[in-house]
């Protein structure tokens, strides 16, 4: 198991914004591809690259799906359809994230695994401890998140234009929890100041890349 | 804003151009000039009745419409809530002395394990500038706060409210006890919330999933009219 990203994230050809507005294409080598959500573009080609599995392709659908989840099951069943023809299996790499079991239905229908828990935070934290936490409170942040975080909460909640609605959003919130994929002292500096700026207590709980890894490996031994 | 809209000043508007105007600053999200516009009309001796459903309702509806064609969007939505909060402020206690229709009673919350209740209060707001009484559980109820309330409170609505998936099946906890304890059929039961859909609230057995606050409100007074009716034919 690599708990932590082991290659520096710059050595990726991964740029937040593009995977947040357009995903990544794959790369057209290997023959099993995984569709997997951008904001785990990076953790996956770390895991890949660290365990030499050439075989196995990557491509991503935009990572602000993420912010419309009605939209996600549409977006992997036509990634499915495009690339299905191409390589020996496909695999999803996302979880139930908002869909409301559609993703799930979809991937069975397609005959195509996917991730379990209900959405990054329960499989990078462990689906079954994440449950166990039942953190009703806690407002979760990612390594990809805290990046991206005036992308994906800031902007798209207005909180740029009206700071004022951000207790009509947060005011139930205690805590922003960081999990933290690598350990970087600039991006638990910057979760910490989300955590400020949302008026919420703050807490970094090192995750590394949890159950992703296991179900990686699983896809890549196939 | 232009200058010239800043020029506008509302005690100066007849009363069809106040209204207007009030639509537009609620569209705006501007609460200080709802307020002005509310205690306006109330100089004028407009009812508070009049004014919530005329003014505040009106405006809110066109917002509404505009959220659900994906012209505004919640941040925008929630201006506007805030500003309406404002007036329905001055408005409330005067509503309560003048004896304003009552259209019903709804018990609403979120349910347990879940916190957003951005969506739950717009529907409170909206339920009650249409003349429903509302008892507000707030956030993360458990099937008992629910059951004690509708009973308590003698409801005709129960109103539930989930923004996360994993949340929302509890809805089919409350609704399996109401059945078990043989009240499912004495309340009105309407769902609503990001994630959920209409075969999922025909699925856990609520009357109605509600897409919107403006859906909510027409749904109960259908609901709660078609009861009266059964009620009288009985």
């Amino acid at each position: 198991m690599c708990p932590t990203m082991t290659t520096a994230p710059d050595a990726f050809p991964t740029d937040d914004t593009a995977l947040t507005q357009d995903g990544l294409a794959p790369s057209g080598k290997g023959r099993v591809l995984l569709i997997a959500c951008g904001a785990l573009a990076r953790e996956i080609l770390d895991i890949k690259a660290t365990n030499g599995w050439d075989h196995l392709d990557l491509t991503c659908l935009p990572a602000i799906l993420h912010n419309h989840p009605e939209k996600i099951t549409d977006a992997v069943r036509a990634a499915v359809a495009k690339h299905r023809a191409a390589y020996d299996q496909i695999c999803v790499a996302y979880a139930d994230c908002g869909t409301g079991g559609l993703l799930e239905q979809a991937c069975a229908e397609m005959g195509v695994e996917m991730l379990g828990g209900a959405h990054c935070y329960a499989f990078f934290d462990g689906v079954t401890r994440f449950a166990e936490r039942d953190e009703v409170t806690a407002f979760y942040l990612t390594d990809f998140l805290a990046r991206q975080f005036d992308a994906f909460v800031w902007k798209p909640l207005g909180l740029d234009r009206h700071p004022a609605l951000r207790d009509m959003y947060f005011g139930n919130y205690q805590t922003l929890v960081y999990l933290a994929q690598t350990d970087d002292a600039a991006l638990t500096a910057k979760a910490q100041d989300c955590a400020d700026r949302l008026g919420l207590k703050f807490e970094r709980r090192m995750t590394g890349y949890g159950d992703l890894q296991a179900s990686v490996a699983d896809w890549a031994a196939r | 804003m232009s200058d010239e809209e800043d020029d506008i000043i509302l005690s100066e508007l007849d009363d069809e151009e106040l209204v207007q105007q009030m639509f537009d600053d609620l569209y705006d999200g501007l609460k200080e000039e709802i307020e002005e516009g509310v205690n306006i009309l109330l100089e004028r001796g407009w009812t508070p009745y009049d004014i919530l459903t005329k003014a505040l309702v009106g405006g809110m509806t066109i917002v509404g419409h505009d959220f659900r064609d994906g012209i505004l969007f919640v941040p925008e939505v929630l201006l506007a809530a805030n500003a309406m909060k404002g007036g329905m402020a001055i408005l409330k206690p005067l509503l309560a002395e003048t004896g304003a229709p009552r259209m019903g009673k709804m018990v609403i919350g979120t349910v347990k394990g879940d916190i957003h209740d951005i969506g739950k209060n717009l529907v409170s707001m909206m339920m009650e500038g249409a003349g429903f009484e509302i008892v507000d559980l707030g956030i993360n109820n458990p099937v008992e706060d629910y059951i004690d309330a509708i009973k308590r409170e003698e409801a005709d609505i129960l109103g539930m409210s989930a923004l996360l998936t994993t949340t929302m099946p509890y809805m089919k906890v409350v609704i399996d006890t109401m059945v078990e304890q043989g009240i499912r059929d004495d309340y009105i039961v309407l769902v609503g919330g990001a994630p959920l859909n209409e075969e999922f609230g025909k699925a856990i057995g609520a009357d109605a999933y509600c897409r919107d606050a403006a859906v909510a409100v027409e749904t109960a007074k259908e609901f709660v009219a078609r009861k009266h009716n059964q009620m009288s034919a009985g």
